[in-house]
């Protein structure tokens, strides 16, 4: 079994993933392996299927079809009698704990302050004590340049404060695979550029498998290792951004990126 | 036809009634509580992702919307009794009142808890916390602050209804009123004391609701 050489198993695997909502098929069999430490943006048009790709991931959606592996370990399902069947709670929430993620409209808990938003997981899932949480979430949030504002609550910070505070609060977790989804689409424009540093800064420091859907193709281009363009539910194309911006093979890519690049 | 206010009989049973509205605030105070777990645990289960769970407690929440609250008294107080559980009478009218009140809650915490954002429970799945956890420090903290004036609401209404425990012979104010009418025949004084009773409790919770609510506003930096 690939989890007895966890060294050789990609970080992520998604393996003939399909996923549709009725008759609308948003996936159509998906295969994508993310090596450790790599960062992959996900780009497309609205409707691509890309969001989906990390709800999943993130198991806030479940597959139709395929499996999700998370370091040799399935993730949407769990083995029984040698054979492969839908994961339970438990199993999902075990493997679950290697993943983090930051969400478009930032999801922070409204009714406690930036500080008590990291320390709640930390203490109620890994049973950390308050003080290694506060120390924990005071670390972090002093990292993503929040450290004077501990005790204010998301109402009394702005939305690119707010984006850096649910980075934290992802990161408080120690997560192997952290997951964007669109985490600068919310804010405005004078404020994308705070989050985007703590992402790049973030990407640079630690050992972080990244995925991201993201829009800023500057930010794509200078900071992932592969871009994936969706379309249509299925990779329509994937390469270094170098190839992928410079010479794009598809059609379909060099429609979007041309009008995406005639917007900026 | 000449009508006279006796003050006299008045300063003689203002004591009386004095004590009896200690049992008409317990009776309130208690069977509220009680509503207001009740109804919490009622909102909860029918969020069950067990159907049977969900559809059975919808039903127990609109029979006992649907059915008046003396009969509810009665019921709890004459007829459980045959079933083994007996109580006395004041228990049996909070136990009433409490469920009663209960059911009408569980709506407004449906409420509450209908209106958290999806984005809440996704954040919470992705911090891994358990459903426990979710609920207990995500969700209900959240739900409950923008309902209080529903449930303030039906605290007050519970008050207003606590007469009703005369029924079943609870000392409470209307039920003492009525034996010292009737032992004096006086109606006019013990009636109409209660009423201003009434009227002085109702006021003065009412106007503490608004403070809480007040004070609920004001929390996490006005957010």
């Amino acid at each position: 079994m690939s989890a007895d050489h966890p060294s050789a198993a990609p970080m992520v695997r998604f393996e003939n993933v399909r996923k549709s909502y009725g008759h609308l098929t948003v996936l159509d069999d998906l295969n994508l392996d993310i090596a450790p430490n790599e960062k992959v943006a996900i780009i497309g048009p609205s409707g691509s299927g890309k969001t989906t790709v990390l709800r999943m991931l993130m198991t806030l959606e479940e597959v139709n079809d395929g499996v999700i592996w998370v370091e040799g370990d399935p993730l949407t399902h769990m083995y029984r009698d040698g054979k492969l069947v839908r994961a339970n709670k438990r199993h999902i929430r075990q493997v679950r704990s290697k993943i983090g993620m930051v969400f478009q409209h930032f999801n922070l808990f409204p009714h406690m302050s930036a500080v008590k938003n990291c320390m709640e997981a930390p203490i109620t899932v890994l049973g950390l004590s308050r003080d290694e949480a506060y120390e924990r979430s005071r670390v972090l949030l002093d990292m993503v340049g929040l450290g004077d504002k501990l005790d204010h609550y998301p109402g009394q910070l702005s939305g690119g404060q707010k984006q850096r505070v649910a980075i934290a609060r992802a990161l408080a977790m120690r997560p192997k695979i952290m997951l964007f989804d669109e985490v600068t689409s919310a804010l405005d424009p004078e404020l994308v550029g705070e989050v985007l540093n703590v992402i790049r800064e973030l990407g640079e420091a630690h050992d972080l498998t990244m995925l991201m859907v993201t829009h800023q193709m500057g930010f794509a281009k200078e900071f992932a290792d592969r871009v994936c363009f969706f379309y249509a539910g299925k990779i329509a194309e994937q390469g270094t951004p170098d190839a992928f911006f410079g010479n794009p093979q598809n059609e379909r890519t060099q429609q979007f990126l041309s009008a995406v690049l005639e917007a900026d | 036809m000449t009508f006279e206010w006796d003050w006299a009989y008045t300063q003689e049973i203002l004591p009386i009634l004095g004590k009896a509205s200690i049992i008409t605030v317990q009776a309130t105070v208690i069977g509220f509580i009680l509503a207001a777990l009740i109804g919490l645990v009622f909102a909860l289960l029918r969020m069950s992702t067990l159907a049977p769970v969900r559809l059975a407690t919808g039903a127990v929440v609109e029979f006992i919307r649907s059915t008046p609250l003396l009969i509810q008294i009665f019921f709890v107080y004459f007829v459980l009794p045959e079933f083994g559980v007996t109580m006395d009478a004041m228990t049996a009218g909070i136990l009433a009142l409490g469920l009663h009140y209960g059911s009408y809650c569980s709506e407004v915490y449906r409420a509450g808890l209908d209106n958290i954002p999806k984005g809440q429970w996704e954040a919470a799945t992705a911090l891994n916390l358990s459903t426990l956890t979710t609920f207990k420090d995500i969700i209900i903290p959240q739900a409950i602050p923008p309902v209080v004036p529903a449930l303030g609401n039906y605290l007050v209404a519970l008050f207003k209804e606590t007469p009703l425990l005369s029924a079943i012979a609870v000392l409470e104010l209307m039920q003492t009123a009525k034996i010292l009418g009737s032992e004096s025949f006086q109606y006019t004084e013990p009636i109409t004391l209660v009423g201003l009773f009434f009227l002085f409790f109702s006021l003065v919770s009412a106007a503490l609701v608004r403070q809480v609510e007040a004070w609920l506003k004001t929390r996490h930096g006005g957010a």
